[in-house]
């Protein structure tokens, strides 16, 4: 006969319980975090020691040991023992503003300040008006001013010797702000009813993002000149922007589009009931709702284009990346690309985690606004 | 990447077409050089001695030259110039695609380029040959003993077809890293990753000055090509054509009949010589037949001077550069410049 | 039957006249721009067409898998150039996705060190540009290494220079076909054993695991072929030579780099992938498998596994598309990919337009290519889910 020893357990687990407790205190916190298994125990005595060995001889070349002042001489007799950040000391005009002329450094840099300030402003959702596309057209205006000259008595600047930080931000900008309304465009072409349109804005898209920017950038050095009519006011920079916008509007169509897909149908039906027609249902209740929704991801746009547009060194433009590369020409100094590297690497790590974040921000704010917004109505 | 992908070659080449050339005007080039004020020099991103910034951010070199005499003939004044640095992938774009007048850019001469780029050359300033550089260390003395060895070339020059013909023919095995700008190969060799670095010889002693150490380096005495360096414009356009080639042998003739920076206005005022003073604009009009004034010839000299002076300036023994005149002696000195007569 | 009536007063009409016009301005742009573009072409006497791939290229390779000498046509320089693409892809997207796989799991581990370690490496590699960590791979690589001449030994004969990595090379021998073809006769046999298995346990409700004995079988494959072979063990050991270290496998720094920054920017972007597909899998189906007696790790091969995989696997490929696609910065540190090759194609011959065409055609296959697999993928998914 089965004795009842399943019920003695039964009547163990019946009845309410406390969940287990968690005790506090830092050893309980290492416990948990550090050496919860023997492989993280592993795993902690690992990093520990690596970083014990990597940590202080980073520190001493990035810090004590290294060489601040521009100085050749010094930095030639650290022998690699320290960070030569003087070579960052003696490049850092040419890295920063390329070929700019040296007596005219302060244009590039007001008119880049002139932008970021104009992103800070425009990173709140509160600036979202309309007076932002005044402003954008205000600080688009001066920048081109301060850059190119010409007038008010600076003087003039061709944009072959445009470089380093603000040809980085330029083509960046440029590229993404020109971008917007192709990508809009080509988003609603694909999910027009129209065949013909819908085709062709899928073949557009669908092309482009199966090529590698590069190519494009070569369309634009090697083609673009023959393809242009003589006349055409487009120089080297332009035709690379010209590039820059048609490959971007193709992944910006992607964005759109998927704002668009994220709007329930009703929106659309709604507006056709009202007897709305098609142009006013787009301008008037589609679009604004559906770019709003991704927004989050014209900043991700807005951060690869950023990253992208360091490609253009390849068909000879002093970007960023380029500038850096001319600044390693000097023989002396190209021992010490690490640190340049360092340096600019550091300035994009710094914009593109910033923007990442942000990014991160946006969403949750506009996913709570989003939430909110029914309600509200 | 959806299935709609399977229908796409057909329409991408409908697409290709629309990336296709459109017909461009084969303009007057002296007209708009006339107008914009300005002759537009595509010129080497920085060849030593051909075109390069000095330490006044002036650009200067034989190939500067070049363009400036163009400017002092056809618009009077040799700082009307706007230099395009151009690298060598580049070159014949711009040039095809009008954004300069005139290519000096250390450009070898040969038929394909001269009949399928669209493009013509106007003559040669240089008569340069391929060469062999390597690190002094190795103690090579011969392109011949570089088997085995990695060769560090420029993408898309001549260079790289010349030296893959050369050890072709003497069956010598040899390995290549390529690069597409002069930075990147340059680099590439002083950093060690290659044991040779072959161009123009030219190149190569300009390549050489721009190290920290050049003593560490030798170019071999090899030379195994022809590489006829000159300016070239675009096609279609004879007029403007004719002004660059001249030009360039006026600074020839010029040398020939002794006129020099120095002498050239003392020369205007006292030389009796037909020959002379056809050339400063004294005695017949040789201007006219080019479309320029007469005294086209004297303000080239008075600009950049003779082509003798020109390359004493920037390639000769006071240069670090420091080359021989070699073949570009005058033909009457046993070299290779000989210039159509200027009458 | 009424035909529909083409005005524009009515939708369907105003839809055919737009679409109409539309395709008679394309028809007319593409005209034109074709007339144009001869013109073009012809008053300055640009060469056009394809027949230069015909035409010896002239110009060397320096390394690749393809065969090629200089008097090879253009065609056979492309492909050499494709074969370096595929080469360093199809390598760096196996490196990536196991580095990319480690840390994305790494991510969530319940250790913070490594949490803290692995969401750094994210952070930085994804805010940093591919070309930056080229340049930076490729100047450390030719900078801080040992000329060729005086390379570092390293153990098992190989060496590292300036001249790259040269390891042992086996040397070809019938042994090694017989491997090759014991690899597919291998993979035939795990997978007959699978479906035995799968069989089995749809008729009897229980089977044998058989995970670790098909691998044993795809690997005891080649390892049969090769001792029937004759177990060949020869190899090309490279050794120093005046310019450096000759023969054997050699990879050079420019492979070397390009396959190291595409690995570490691509491993990033993976681990994210996998981060979010296994975070996608919710907790309850862990749970519900527990209940259902499964054991952990059956939970995680036959519930979890399979659930994250149609998360991870559509980015994943979009991810290696993207790994291919970035090669082609090869040409900014001197590896011979396609680019590369066209790139030089066209400075040689001045044909910019149709060698850009072959690049941008060759790219388009490739996604061709990949798209349809994934679609065959999305499909044995889709029927899969009930």
């Amino acid at each position: 006969m089965p004795t009842p020893a399943g019920a003695a357990g039964h009547s163990e687990l019946g009845g309410p319980r406390l969940p287990p407790e968690r005790p506090g205190g830092a050893w309980a916190w290492a416990r948990r975090n550090l050496f919860a298994s023997a492989w993280s125990t592993l795993a902690t005595v690992g990093a520990v020691s690596a970083a014990a060995l990597v940590l202080p001889a980073t520190v001493r070349w990035t810090l004590l040991d290294a060489v601040w002042r521009p100085d050749y001489q010094a930095c030639r007799a650290l022998d690699y023992r320290g960070a030569c950040w003087g070579m960052v000391a003696e490049k850092h005009r040419l890295i920063l503003f390329g070929r700019f002329p040296n007596a005219e450094h302060w244009r590039p840099l007001v008119a880049t300040l002139l932008v970021v300030l104009a992103l800070l402003v425009s990173g709140h959702p509160r600036a979202w008006r309309r007076w932002l596309l005044g402003l954008w057209a205000t600080v688009a205006a001066a920048f081109f001013v301060l850059m190119r000259g010409g007038v008010l008595g600076l003087s003039p600047v061709g944009s072959e010797q445009w470089g380093g930080f603000p040809l980085t931000v330029l083509l960046t900008l440029a590229g993404v702000g020109a971008s917007i309304p192709l990508g809009v465009g080509l988003a609603l072409a694909r999910r027009s009813g129209l065949p013909l349109l819908r085709a062709g804005a899928r073949l557009y898209i669908e092309l482009v993002r199966g090529v590698p920017l590069i190519t494009v950038l070569f369309v634009a050095t090697f083609v673009f000149p023959l393809v242009l009519p003589q006349g055409m006011p487009l120089d080297a920079l332009g035709r690379i922007v010209l590039a820059i916008t048609l490959f971007q509007a193709a992944y910006m169509a992607e964005v759109v589009r998927g704002g668009l897909q994220a709007l329930p149908r009703g929106q659309l039906e709604a507006a056709e009931s009202l007897g709305l027609g098609w142009w006013q249902t787009q301008r008037k209740v589609i679009l604004p709702q559906a770019l709003v929704l991704v927004i989050p991801s014209f900043v991700n746009s807005l951060l690869s284009t950023f990253m992208d547009t360091s490609l253009v060194t390849v068909v000879s433009m002093y970007d960023l990346t380029g500038a850096l590369r001319l600044a390693l020409g000097d023989a002396q100094w190209r021992n010490f690309f690490i640190e340049g590297y360092l340096f600019v690497g550091t300035i994009y790590l710094v914009c593109c985690f910033g923007l990442s974040r942000y990014s991160h921000w946006l969403e949750a704010r506009l996913g709570r606004w989003a939430r909110q917004e029914p309600s509200r109505a | 990447m959806r299935r709609s992908l399977t229908s796409l070659p057909p329409l991408a080449l409908a697409l290709a077409a629309a990336f296709a050339p459109v017909a461009a005007q084969a303009g007057k080039t002296l007209d708009a050089v006339k107008a914009r004020g300005e002759v537009i020099c595509g010129v080497n991103t920085s060849a030593p001695g051909f075109s390069a910034v000095d330490s006044q951010g002036k650009w200067v070199g034989l190939d500067v030259d070049t363009c400036r005499a163009v400017a002092a003939a056809v618009l009077g004044d040799p700082a009307k110039v706007k230099f395009v640095p151009l690298n060598s992938q580049q070159r014949f774009a711009a040039l095809q695609g009008g954004e300069i007048d005139i290519l000096s850019r250390n450009t070898t001469w040969t038929l394909t380029r001269d009949a399928s780029l669209g493009i013509v050359f106007a003559g040669i300033n240089y008569y340069d040959g391929q060469g062999f550089m390597v690190p002094r260390k190795l103690k090579v003395d011969s392109a011949r003993k570089l088997g085995g060895a990695t060769i560090c070339v420029q993408a898309g020059t001549t260079s790289e077809k010349n030296v893959a013909d050369y050890f072709q023919a003497h069956a010598i095995k040899y390995k290549t890293v390529v690069f597409d700008t002069a930075e990147g190969i340059q680099s590439a060799f002083f950093a060690g990753r290659c044991q040779a670095y072959t161009t123009d010889v030219s190149d190569l002693s300009g390549a050489r000055t721009k190290t920290a150490r050049p003593d560490d380096y030798v170019i071999l005495p090899d030379v195994i090509s022809k590489e006829p360096l000159g300016p070239a414009v675009r096609r279609g356009d004879d007029e403007w054509f004719q002004i660059v080639r001249w030009t360039g042998f006026l600074m020839l003739e010029a040398e020939e009949a002794k006129l020099t920076q120095a002498n050239v206005d003392r020369m205007k005022a006292e030389s009796k010589d037909p020959a002379v003073q056809r050339l400063l604009g004294t005695g017949d009009d040789t201007g006219k037949l080019l479309g320029l004034d007469k005294e086209w010839g004297y303000r080239i000299v008075k600009a950049v001077g003779n082509y003798g002076e020109s390359f004493e300036r920037n390639l000769g023994p006071s240069t670090p550069l420091a080359l021989p005149r070699g073949p570009n002696r005058l033909w009457s000195q046993g070299g290779l410049m000989y210039a159509p007569p200027v009458r | 039957m009424p035909l529909p009536s083409v005005s524009w007063s009515s939708r369907s009409g105003r839809a055919l006249i737009v679409q109409g016009a539309l395709l008679a301005l394309l028809i007319l742009a593409g005209a034109a721009l074709w007339r144009n573009t001869q013109g073009a072409l012809a008053a300055r006497q640009i060469r056009s067409g394809f027949s230069f791939l015909s035409e010896p290229a002239g110009f060397d390779i320096g390394e690749g898998p393809v065969p090629y000498t200089p008097r090879d046509s253009y065609l056979v320089a492309f492909a050499a150039g494709l074969a370096n693409t595929l080469r360093v892809s199809a390598l760096g997207i196996v490196l990536a996705t196991v580095l990319g796989t480690l840390i994305g799991v790494g991510r969530l581990s319940r250790n913070v060190l490594v949490r803290a370690g692995c969401t750094a490496y994210v952070e930085v590699l994804r805010n940093v540009p591919l070309v930056i960590l080229l340049f930076g791979t490729y100047l450390v690589l030719t900078e801080f290494l040992p000329e060729a001449t005086e390379p570092i030994s390293l153990p098992g004969s190989a060496f590292l220079s300036k001249g790259g990595l040269h390891a042992p090379r086996p040397l070809w021998a019938a042994g090694w076909g017989a491997a090759l073809l014991g690899l597919p006769l291998g993979g035939a046999a795990a997978w007959l054993l699978a479906r035995w298995a799968r069989a089995r346990r749809a008729r009897t409700g229980r089977g044998p695991a058989v995970g670790w004995a098909g691998l044993g079988l795809v690997l005891a494959g080649p390892v049969v072929g090769w001792l029937l072979g004759g177990a060949p063990r020869g190899l090309e050991l490279p050794e120093p030579g005046p310019f450096g270290v000759a023969g054997g496998l050699s990879l050079t720094p420019e492979f070397l780099a390009l396959l190291t920054g595409l690995t570490l920017s691509a491993a990033a972007s993976i681990a994210e992938i996998v981060r979010s597909g296994l975070l996608a899998v919710s907790h309850g189906q862990a749970e519900a498998a527990g209940a259902l007696g499964l054991r952990p790790r059956q939970t995680t091969r036959l519930v979890l596994l399979p659930q994250a995989l149609r998360v991870i696997i559509p980015p994943l490929t979009s991810q290696f598309l993207n790994l291919t696609k970035n090669s082609s910065l090869a040409v900014a540190i001197g590896y011979p990919d396609l680019v590369s090759i066209a790139n030089t194609a066209m400075n040689q011959n001045g044909q910019a337009l149709e060698c850009i065409l072959v690049i941008m055609a060759v790219y388009l296959s490739v996604n061709l290519v990949t798209a349809l697999l994934m679609n065959l993928y999305e499909r044995r998914v889709a029927l899969v889910e009930r």
